[in-house]
């Protein structure tokens, strides 16, 4: 990698320069060009390799295909690429040689061409039966994208501000559901501006999605605050994820592995942290995963009456919270813009429970604070518990449950 | 010459003209206000440069190093509001009001107040929009498209941006109403349509195209302000709304808003070649006729810029083939800029160098555009940084060099004094190869996967955002030296004093004054020849 080859030309140069006092803006700038100018045929001591499934360093194309789609998007791509160059190296010949033969300075006099509409007619009609020429291959595979029938498996992808939910709803393991959410070590690394170099920094979540290989997969898509969009470009499929409505999308992978994308629709500040990782395993490992997920859900499975005491749900709501809040609300509950801080606020400390159920089942301000329905009874009442009993909010006051399930009525 | 200038009767209305600040704020001059509206946008050109150097050094290498998320997408919006509504679009206004009326021989605009007016409005506008920033919890930060329901989210900054819109296309509505009447209205006898300059047409038709789409704009913006405020569920979906009906309306207007910003530049393209040609333009009426395609092909391609919302698939494939269609107008274009150029005898002062530049990169903006179009590999690359490179291709190359070919083409006229050749050509070169380090890379990085409005990326792309960063900052600085070497010099009437005509092969009423041009030029109706370039009499 160039940035990091140049943090070693620099080291080179001026010897004791400490990792952690790298990078003022200008002389890295400085640096970088050196590099490139000077190292890019130097053998390069790369520290962040290509991540199998996700980008490759320096990636010139799309990612290698590993869909139908995908290969004839691939395809069409090449296709397109290969026609235009060869217009443009035709046109900008004629333009070039022009440039060269006709000037002034040649002694070249201007002669007044005859405009015979043979001419202004040849080159409407010659690109448009280009791009009919280009159109034709791209319906096929635009009609075949589309066609979301006959599914095995079919798989609901909600985007949320700012993680990922699936709910398997139909084919083998339907019922299963969790979040996917980005490793927290890598949103704390990319905020202290210094991230080590790693191959799968900011693509590694808690949950993947699991999907059996060569099965033809529906991933219906919709969200709960704003737009986002699934996208997976090895499998060649974006698709917006809308609040209020559904879309479908769907892929057939042809290899088992893991896969990588990103949010692809600005869907506010952590737009950049909710990556998407697909794991394609064989037709046995996915029955043993689903099997297993069964038995977790079934073991995890709450009951809304169980009464816990305040230990317990305090540290039930640490993991909670590390999972949902903390994204905004920071380690410290301090918030910071417009995030409130949780730390000292009135509302969590309240005796009065209700107003803070109530934010949290029905959101705030707009959707700037998100509806949390969607988390189980246990686990509202434990991070309720956990933000009143934690920092300087001691008091020592307990959510229950049950409090939370009668709110829901 | 007495045609042009009116010296005997110059008296009796001349000395009414104020002086100082009054000259500027009570302006009805058409080319007073052309000024106004150059420096205003340079102006702006400058800020939203600053925004986005502010993107470019966040993205200089992983990791969050300057500015937080939050105010790294506040940085995207507002770098693309400014440079749409306060650049790129006020500029060409600029344009319009100069040589407009010098080159169809009329003396002024046609409502010379209301053109005073729709330039003083941009500026409470544009200070609203700037000062967003300072408002608490910042500036919009949901992309300069304000897709909903973000814009629900958005603290009170939203609605200032919003009513600095409204402000802004009244004021573009204002002008486009002047352009079109004044075109129309107070040609000289005997400049007939389809003999007037090709900068008019484009602006002709630009014009329409402005108000046909800026209330539609309006509409859509008023819609985000009455679900923000007044309980209204036009796209909000928790009230039954539908977020992707603000896209559909959107982009209604916002893909004629493409070509609002590109139809001027070839126009100033299409002047500028057969000058330095020393030839006439090669098929003037297809020309015409193409800019006319181009613009009411803008109004049926809309949602390509929505192939990833889950359209049905007729949609998809209507909008993917009406798309492709405008690549058949735009070629017919610049094959007939080629063939202006075959034969001729071609110099390369700054304005053909520039004017050459935009032929060569805008087109490979067009062909990532043509690319874009074919719906499955859109796919791909919706909002991902491919896009970014295709739409800096055509706005950054296209528009603002072409505005830069039209600059130093029209300064000597302005100004009355030579711009410094070798200074115009150091402002060309780096910025045509920074611009290209800045903007190419991108591509990779779009085809890689990478997606747009991105405070931070997988390591992967480290390189090439890398090389983008550096580019951007020579491009910057560029766009300075050009402010300082150029324009200040010749604002002051420092250079080489200017001939009436200074380059040989130009045509056109506007050489047929001095230079400067007067105050007051075309107070009656020139007699022209027949080609109605020239001033007889």
């Amino acid at each position: 990698m160039l940035i990091f080859e140049a943090e070693k030309v620099s080291q080179s140069i001026t010897t004791v320069e400490s990792l952690g006092k790298r990078r003022t803006a200008l002389r890295a700038a400085g640096v970088s060009l050196v590099a490139l100018l000077g190292t890019t045929t130097a053998a390069m001591a790369q520290q962040v390799n290509d991540l199998p499934g996700g980008p490759a360093v320096n990636q010139l194309n799309f990612a290698p295909a590993v869909t139908q789609i995908a290969h004839e998007q691939a395809w069409l791509h090449w296709f397109m690429m290969i026609l235009c160059a060869v217009i443009f190296v035709l046109v900008f010949g004629v333009m070039f040689y022009s440039i060269l033969k006709h000037r002034k300075s040649v002694g070249h006099k201007a002669q007044t061409l005859s405009e015979p509409i043979w001419v202004e007619l040849g080159w409407t009609i010659v690109p448009l039966l280009i791009v009919i020429g280009m159109a034709l291959p791209a319906t096929k595979v635009l009609v075949a994208q589309k066609d979301t029938t006959n599914s095995d498996l079919t798989i609901k992808a909600t985007g949320m501000q700012w993680k990922w939910g699936y709910d398997y709803i139909n084919g083998e393991g339907e019922g299963i559901g969790f979040l996917s959410t980005l490793d927290n070590t890598h949103r704390e690394m990319s905020a202290s501006g210094n991230p080590p170099p790693m191959d799968n920094y900011l693509l590694k979540v808690d949950n993947p999605l699991v999907v059996p290989v060569d099965r033809k997969v529906r991933i219906i898509t919709t969200a709960n605050d704003v737009i986002h969009a699934w996208m997976v470009p090895a499998f060649g499929v974006k698709q917006d994820a809308i609040p209020g409505f559904v879309r479908d999308t769907w892929f057939r992978a042809e290899k088992t592995g893991d896969f990588y994308g990103q949010c692809a629709e600005l869907c506010g500040k952590e737009h950049a942290y909710m990556p998407i990782h697909v794991k394609v395993v064989s037709a046995e490992e996915y029955t043993a995963w689903v099997a297993e997920q069964k038995k977790a859900m079934a073991a995890a499975l709450d009951d809304p009456s169980k009464v816990w005491n305040l230990a317990e749900l305090v540290q039930r709501g640490e993991s909670v919270y590390a999972a949902n809040c903390l994204a905004c609300h920071g380690a410290q509950g301090k918030g910071g813009g417009a995030i409130k801080a949780l730390d000292g606020s009135a509302l969590v400390v309240d005796t009065d429970k209700s107003k803070m159920i109530n934010v949290l089942l029905n959101g705030q301000n707009n959707g700037a604070m998100p509806a949390w329905k969607q988390l189980s009874d246990t686990e509202l009442a434990a991070v309720m518990t956990y933000t009143k009993n934690h920092w300087s909010n001691q008091t020592q006051r307990m959510v229950q449950p049950a409090e939370v399930l009668a709110a829901r009525q | 010459m007495s045609a042009v200038l009116d010296h005997h009767d110059a008296h009796d209305h001349d000395h009414h003209a104020p002086t100082g600040w009054r000259r500027w704020v009570y302006a009805t001059n058409h080319k007073d206000i052309g000024t106004l509206y150059l420096l205003f946008s340079f102006t702006m050109l400058m800020v939203g440069g600053v925004l986005a150097l502010g993107i470019r050094a966040e993205l200089f290498q992983p990791g969050l190093q300057l500015v937080n998320p939050g105010l790294f997408n506040q940085l995207t919006t507002m770098h693309g509001l400014i440079m749409v509504f306060g650049a790129i679009m006020p500029a060409f206004v600029g344009f319009a009001n100069w040589m407009v009326p010098l080159q169809i021989g009329a003396s002024d605009m046609a409502f010379a107040r209301m053109n005073n007016f729709s330039f003083w409005l941009m500026i409470p506008a544009a200070l609203m929009l700037v000062s967003s920033f300072f408002f608490p919890g910042g500036a919009p930060a949901a992309g300069w498209t304000m897709y909903a329901p973000l814009t629900l989210q958005m603290g009170p900054s939203m609605d200032a941006a919003i009513f600095a819109l409204h402000i802004l296309g009244a004021s573009s509505i204002m002008g486009s109403i002047n352009i079109i009447v004044t075109i129309l209205n107070m040609r000289a006898p005997g400049m007939t349509l389809m003999k007037m300059p090709m900068f008019c047409w484009t602006w002709l038709i630009t014009a329409y195209l402005l108000i046909a789409v800026m209330p539609v704009l309006a509409g859509a913006i008023t819609m985000t302000l009455t679900d923000r405020h007044f309980g209204t569920n036009f796209f909000n979906p928790a009230g039954g709304g539908d977020p992707v009906m603000y896209q559909h309306i959107f982009w209604f207007f916002g893909h004629p808003e493409v070509y609002i910003m590109i139809l001027p530049a070839f126009g100033i393209v299409s002047q500028v070649i057969p000058a330095f040609s020393r030839k006439k333009l090669f098929g003037y009426a297809s020309m015409v006729y193409a800019t006319g395609s181009i613009a009411i092909l803008s109004f049926v391609v809309w949602a390509h810029h929505m192939f990833t919302t889950g359209m049905p698939v007729t949609g998809q494939l209507f909008f993917m083939y009406s798309t492709m269609l405008i690549a058949v107008p735009t070629g017919v274009k610049i094959f007939n800029w080629i063939a202006t150029m075959w034969r001729g005898s071609m110099t390369f002062e700054t304005p053909m160098l520039w004017a050459v530049g935009f032929i060569f990169v805008f087109t490979l903006g067009g062909f990532t555009g043509l690319i874009l179009a074919v719906a499955p590999i859109d796919v791909q690359m919706q909002d991902t940084y491919y896009v970014v490179a295709h739409f800096h291709y055509v706005l950054v190359a296209g528009s603002l060099f072409a505005m830069f070919s039209g600059i130093y083409y029209w300064l000597p006229k302005w100004t009355g004094v030579m711009y410094s050749e070798t200074r115009g050509k150091i402002h060309f070169w780096v910025s045509m190869i920074s611009f290209n380090v800045t903007f190419f890379p991108m591509h990779f990085l779009g085809l890689a996967g990478m997606p747009r409005r991105y405070a931070d990326y997988p390591m992967q792309f480290a390189d090439f955002n890398a090389i983008a960063s550096v580019g951007s900052f020579f491009f910057g600085i560029i766009q300075v030296y050009f402010f300082v070497a150029i324009i200040i010099p010749a604002m002051r009437g420092k250079g080489e004093k200017a001939a009436q005509k200074p380059w040989e092969g130009a045509e056109g009423l506007e050489w047929e004054v001095p230079s400067p041009a007067p105050f007051h030029t075309f107070e009656t109706p020139p007699k022209l020849d027949v080609t109605a370039t020239k001033v007889i009499g």
